[in-house]
């Protein structure tokens, strides 16, 4: 097993044994539990969908969601995702994945969808640097041009230019697991991940 | 913030009730090669910032006429031990001021007993 779903629960910083300060980000991950096994016979590749957070309200969701556990026989799970698992795993339906999975030093990928900024301009979303604030300068915060003349009497594709920013899926890759605490499902993992705290993340293990 | 404090608490250690003014005598760790001795540090408080895990305190001292400021976190692990001195008695929260002082107008009142 490699990947786990998570709630990501806030940044905060702790010692190393050295006395070194490492800032990390604490994630509830899991458990998890596994809804359903696609394999490479049936489903034409090897997956597992699985359920995060438990809910108690079940009339928050329509009846088709509802019926994807109930055929299962399964408590019905606010979060459902579908993680990646490796060929040949023993799982089945109605087994847990628990933080466990990952011990301290891994190397892990973290994915989420990033904080929405909105529409912004060209200095915040492609960090250009736009021109001088003062001295009678009228060119503040501007793209400047978007190329040339004549030809191609047009503007390239992939021309960097103001637009909606954030709200996107975002991988961090190569973060180190700086602890486990299995009884709390939580893993803290060093530096900062996508997205707000309460949003949903998925840990990959590396490798 | 609940399971936040579950990692927070992990982390912290048991510190005696000091405050800004206090004379203290921080037991720090210090790593030589592959040796680790204890090398004392005492001076007086002129800050403490931060709350929680994040919390540090600023300690002065006057060293061979030269002006030592060490700021230490709190729960760290190198401090082996913190010892109060002294008590002072301040009527501020940063003492800055000693900054720009000498001799005996560095000196901070004791308090007195209760």
């Amino acid at each position: 097993m490699k990947s786990i779903i998570g709630r990501k629960i806030g940044m905060t910083q702790v010692f190393l044994e050295k006395g070194n300060v490492v800032p990390v980000t604490i994630v509830e991950a899991g458990p998890c539990r596994i809804i359903e096994v696609k394999d490479e016979a049936k489903h034409g590749y090897c997956a597992a969908q699985v359920g995060f957070i438990e809910c108690a309200k079940e009339k928050t969701f329509n009846k088709p969601y509802i019926g994807i556990f109930k055929k299962k026989g399964l408590p019905v799970y606010k979060v459902l995702r579908e993680i990646e698992i490796p060929n040949e795993t023993e799982v089945k339906a109605g087994d847990y994945i628990k933080v466990d999975i990952f011990e301290k030093g891994d190397k892990v990928s973290v994915s989420g969808i990033t904080k929405g900024k909105g529409f912004q301009g060209v200095m915040k979303r492609h960090r250009f640097k736009g021109g001088p604030d003062s001295h009678g300068s009228m060119f503040n915060r501007a793209p400047g041009s978007i190329g040339a003349s004549s030809f191609p009497s047009r503007v390239w594709r992939g021309q960097r230019m103001a637009g909606h920013m954030g709200n996107e899926r975002t991988t961090v890759k190569n973060l180190t697991v700086i602890d486990v605490l299995p009884e709390q499902n939580l893993i803290m993992i060093k530096g900062a991940l996508p997205g707000a705290n309460n949003s949903i993340v998925e840990i990959r293990k590396e490798g | 913030m609940n399971l936040m404090s579950v990692v927070q608490e992990r982390y912290k250690r048991e510190i005696p009730d000091f405050s800004v003014g206090d004379t203290v005598r921080v037991h720090v760790k210090v790593v030589e090669g592959d040796k680790e001795r204890i090398q004392p540090y005492e001076g007086i408080v002129i800050g403490r910032r931060g709350s929680n895990i994040n919390e540090t305190f600023t300690v002065r001292k006057i060293s061979f006429g030269v002006g030592v400021e060490r700021i230490f976190p709190l729960h760290s692990p190198t401090i082996d031990k913190l010892e109060v001195i002294k008590r002072g008695a301040v009527r501020r929260a940063k003492l800055y001021y000693l900054r720009d002082k000498k001799g005996k107008d560095a000196k901070v009142k004791d308090k007195e007993r209760k």
